[in-house]
């Protein structure tokens, strides 16, 4: 029920309306919930509406500590 | 995709999985509540538990809103599309939830009711505008991060005065059921259930922040960790919560920084508080009544609300005798442990709520897990 997925924002119409993209999909969705978005920012869609944006170097960090979680044991002795 | 397929790369889990084997100390056993549908359906598709080490143990919580709908908030819905003749715009998630009287809201459409399945609450207020000699009454289900989207509804139908319009609402609280478990007499006298910690909800986080978890931290001593609904983040965010409790901290950890913040979403809250205010109580499947738990329109938009416009009164109803969809989602039994479990109840033809959304620990055990855990 909370599904909710990671889409690109391709066009802003106004305050309450933008364009998202996803895997080829265009879809007109509401912004009515989140402030200041722009073209090119990643938004998380429930429902018809975006909740939040994504922060791309929040992902990058994240990412980074699950590699090092993997690289602090050795393969061999785990 | 981005921002998901990275989050789901394999020889990154198996790094995370090595650490959490160097990590777990194996004379003890580490039991964590995934509050979140999302969560169980990510640890039941991606296999999760092949990867954990076996003294490391996932108890599915009860946040999947469909599952923990009562009977009785069914039979109101069901009631104003066959009694009323409205117009019942409903998510798919809720169609085949099983009702009283052998119904659903899917066989109460079948035998005539105008039941519509929806994707967003604005398909809601296109119907009421496009039939406006009919009522049109949207079944509001979710946690924090669906009522949102509803209060948006109400805003705009109040704007455009769309007399037609109504919400039946079953909008519910994350913090409020996650307390009840705590409180449950299987978690805090009788050792039922062990709790080690609590992996924490990715979506409506987003919205009501890490902040809300941090009384749960501080008051049971039990270690949060909000993590996305990805499988790389479920595995890191079990990572952080053996190393908390290894080094007997309790404290909300955000794996899911991508997205959540301390605070939240302040204009959802804003928009939330704006139109619903708490009820005295609520009935959950499973847990029974819950204090606080639940949200209903305020008296500004008693007009839009359908409870006070039906003069709908709630009834409660039993669910079927065998089922243990109430102990399952307390974290009292496992789907294996009922015997309706793959028989009689299945996703084609579910006899209690947690078989019916794929986020149910029935629904996504069965999908994914029964052939794992029979051999």
């Amino acid at each position: 029920m909370c599904l909710a997925i990671p889409t690109r924002v391709i066009e802003v119409h106004n305050e309450f309306e933008a364009i998202v993209e996803l895997a080829g999909v265009r879809k007109l969705v509401s912004i009515a919930l989140v402030e200041n978005v722009q073209v090119g920012d990643f938004v998380i869609l429930h429902v018809g509406h975006a909740l939040t944006k994504l922060d791309p170097d929040e992902a990058r960090k994240t990412l980074e500590l699950m590699a090092e979680a993997g690289l602090a044991v050795d393969p061999a002795t785990a | 995709m981005k921002f998901v397929d990275e989050f789901r790369d394999g020889a990154l889990a198996q790094g995370i999985a090595r650490a959490i084997h160097a990590e777990a100390k194996p004379h003890r056993r580490y039991a964590f509540m995934e509050f979140c549908g999302g969560h169980t359906h990510a640890i039941a598709r991606y296999g999760i538990p092949d990867l954990l080490p076996t003294n490391v143990r996932m108890i599915h919580g009860p946040g999947c809103p469909v599952c923990v709908l009562p009977i009785g908030r069914i039979d109101l819905a069901i009631h104003l599309a066959i009694k009323r003749g409205v117009i019942l715009c409903t998510y798919g998630d809720t169609l085949r939830v099983p009702a009283s009287d052998g119904l659903s809201l899917l066989r109460a459409k079948a035998r005539g009711g105008d039941i519509r399945m929806i994707y967003s609450p604005e398909d809601a207020l296109r119907i009421a505008r496009d039939n406006p000699g009919r009522e049109v009454v949207l079944f509001a289900i979710g946690f924090e991060t669906t009522t949102p989207p509803t209060a948006v509804a109400l805003m705009n139908a109040e704007r455009e005065d769309l007399g037609n319009f109504s919400v039946l609402c079953c909008h519910v609280l994350t913090p409020a059921a996650i307390a009840h478990i705590l409180d449950s007499p299987e978690v805090r006298n009788l050792g039922l259930v062990a709790l080690d910690g609590f992996i924490g909800p990715a979506h409506v986080s987003t919205i009501i922040g890490s902040q809300p978890y941090e009384f749960f931290a501080e008051e049971y001593r039990k270690p949060v960790v909000i993590a996305g609904f990805e499988p790389l983040d479920v595995m890191q965010a079990i990572l952080m919560l053996v190393r908390q409790v290894n080094a007997c901290r309790f404290s909300v950890e955000n794996e899911f920084t991508r997205a959540v913040t301390r605070e939240g979403n302040r204009r959802a809250q804003a928009l939330v508080v704006e139109c619903f205010e708490l009820r005295k109580h609520f009935e959950w499947r499973g847990l029974g009544e819950v204090s606080y738990s639940a949200l209903k329109i305020r008296e500004r938009f008693a007009r839009f609300d359908a409870e006070a416009r039906f003069d709908l009164a709630y009834q409660p109803a039993p669910d079927h005798k065998a089922c243990a969809c109430g102990a399952i989602l307390r974290g009292v039994k496992q789907p294996i442990d009922c015997t309706l479990f793959g028989t009689v109840c299945t996703p084609d033809t579910p006899m209690g709520s947690c078989m019916v959304s794929s986020e149910g620990a029935c629904a996504a055990h069965y999908t994914y897990g029964r052939h794992r855990s029979t051999a």
